[in-house]
């Protein structure tokens, strides 16, 4: 691994820019039959909560044209496992891990922070835009006033931690909530979540979807997600880790061009195991390729019209 | 352990009205491969992978088969793939039935649950008895090779075109009355799962079930594809990908 794709996102030093997005790669371990861990730069781990939680009833995946709904609804066997089973693996596995946590309200997600604050993560996302949980979740992110005042809470007890908030775009306008949580205190920033969708049986008049209603991510809503980072990342002064859709390493590049330092690829590694590989080979590339010395150089350079 | 990769579809045929077997060149994944795991298997154009039980392994030509129905847009475009071309699999995956060695099994299959029931059929042998119900008889497939394997085939067809008419149930409960096997397995529709899993319950003989589910990942990671099971009293939302999709039937809450 060159020195090429070193990235630096508040602080921590990411031997690459390509991180497997929360809940599309449960805590490493599945995919360690393909390839080592150690070939991404990092891993957010399936979102964690206080309590272990067994999530919504099935069905809870539905195909779309490029792309799918889920509605899980953070089902993670709780903190203390995290902690006591998962980390201690990862830690093994010379990965970054940023430890992804939500809660059911704003006590809970501190009590989360303190907890994990101690330990060897080397970062915390805060979800506040799960739009499939009843509390918490996209609630917490879907107004300016209560995102500011979760983010407060965690970064209070994260004394040791970089904290990166991760924004849903199922708000009106995805920059005021930014630029609160910014000013909350959140070192840096992830978008996005996956947008709220729907499919129905035209059979049996159902949702396909148990929950009825689930969040759309892959290809489909990859350049909703690239638009929003570019609007984000000239609202705020933190570094915006970027995601949506992302297939490809052209993908990485244009998120990163519109102002992400990093990204995060999900769905597509239901598509492709590979893909997060693939992705960091193709950045290594494409630098060479055009005499870039650092992939950061990139980052927020869209000339835009 | 499983293996991703693009492989040769070695034989292509279609066995009955929008039934195809493809058999797979991919001596990696048949050398792992064990009755009762599935396939995840990429459809052109199509977001996310359809998973397909693992019919037959042949771990000295390196091959597998994967039979299929045609039940929506994407095993459409599956039914398309030709003998010679590529084909996109993740495999082996999920937990596979148990082997009981030297002891007797019944093997029950509903419609297309009937595929599956071949690798684990041939384990046994002549000490296998294949029970498999259909809608009618031209539906009716793989009894030629259950049959090839030695084992003892009894059909049921839901309109009396061929065999048995009725249910799987019957021919099933007459067995466990008259020669009690040491296994019963079974894939099919969930009210056919329920009822053996009931019988089997009732007459005191281990039950595996191979469920399915709409997935995504087909490795664990993303947790769509839940089912509802109980264990020791617990009841929880299992995934059909890791945790089966070959389940203990007393653990699988059909209710």
């Amino acid at each position: 691994m060159s020195e090429r794709l070193k990235v630096n996102v508040c602080g921590v030093e990411f031997k690459n820019p390509v991180i497997p997005a929360s809940g599309t790669y449960g805590y490493g371990r599945e995919y360690e039959s393909l390839y080592p861990l150690s070939k991404l730069g990092g891993i957010s781990v399936k979102g964690t909560t206080l309590n272990p939680r067994q999530g919504n009833q099935g069905p809870r995946v539905a195909e779309t044209p490029a792309g799918m709904l889920n509605s899980v609804g953070l089902q993670n066997g709780g903190v203390r496992k995290f902690l006591d089973y998962e980390l201690p693996n990862l830690l093994t596995k010379d990965i970054r891990v940023i430890a992804n946590i939500a809660g059911a309200t704003v006590d809970e997600c501190a009590e989360l922070a303190a907890l994990i604050d101690p330990s060897a993560v080397d970062m915390v996302e805060l979800n506040i835009s799960c739009p499939n949980v009843k509390q918490g979740g996209a609630a917490f992110g879907t107004d300016c006033n209560v995102a500011a005042a979760v983010t407060a809470a965690v970064k209070k007890e994260l004394p040791h931690k970089p904290l990166m908030v991760k924004l849903s775009p199922n708000v009106t306008s995805i920059t005021d909530i930014a630029k609160a949580v910014e000013a909350a205190g959140a070192d840096a920033l992830s978008l996005i979540n996956t947008l709220l969708g729907m499919r129905i049986d035209i059979r049996t008049r159902r949702p396909i979807l148990k929950n009825n209603v689930g969040g759309l991510s892959g290809p489909a809503v990859f350049p909703v997600a690239v638009r929003m980072v570019w609007q984000v990342a000239n609202a705020v002064k933190v570094p915006i880790v970027g995601m949506g859709g992302i297939a490809t390493w052209e993908d990485a590049v244009e998120m990163m061009l519109a102002g992400a330092f990093a990204v995060q690829v999900g769905a597509a590694i239901f598509a492709d195991p590979y893909a997060p590989v693939k992705i960091v080979d193709g950045l290594e590339k494409y630098c060479a390729d055009n005499g870039i010395a650092n992939i950061s150089e990139i980052v927020g350079t869209v000339a835009p019209w | 352990m499983y293996k991703q990769g693009k492989y040769i579809i070695a034989e292509k045929r279609a066995i009955a009205r929008g039934v195809f077997d493809l058999t797979v060149d991919c001596p990696e994944i048949a050398a792992l491969a064990e009755p009762g795991q599935f396939a995840q298997v990429a459809a052109d154009g199509f977001f996310l992978r359809r998973p397909i039980s693992i019919c037959d392994i042949d771990k000295q030509n390196g091959t597998i088969r994967l039979v299929f129905e045609v039940r929506g847009k994407g095993t459409e475009k599956l039914s398309d793939l030709q003998k010679g071309g590529l084909i996109d699999i993740i495999a082996p995956l999920g937990h596979g039935f148990t082997v009981l060695d030297g002891k007797k099994a019944v093997c029950v299959g509903g419609g297309i649950g009937t595929p599956p029931m071949l690798g684990i059929a041939k384990k046994y042998g002549g000490n296998a008895e294949v029970i498999s119900g259909f809608r009618t008889a031209g539906i009716a497939i793989l009894q030629e090779d259950f049959a090839a394997a030695g084992c003892k085939t009894t059909l049921c067809t839901d309109d009396g075109t061929a065999g048995v008419h009725g249910f799987v149930t019957s021919p099933l409960e007459e067995r466990l009355k008259t020669d009690k096997p040491d296994i019963v397995y079974a894939c099919g529709p969930m009210p056919m799962l329920k009822g053996i899993a009931n019988l089997c319950k009732q007459y005191g003989v281990q039950c595996e079930v191979s469920l399915e589910q709409r997935m995504a990942c087909g490795v664990g990671a993303c947790l769509v594809c839940v089912c509802r099971t109980v264990k020791n009293g617990e009841q929880l939302l299992s995934h059909v990908c890791k945790d089966g999709p070959v389940f203990d039937g007393e653990e699988v809450d059909f209710s």
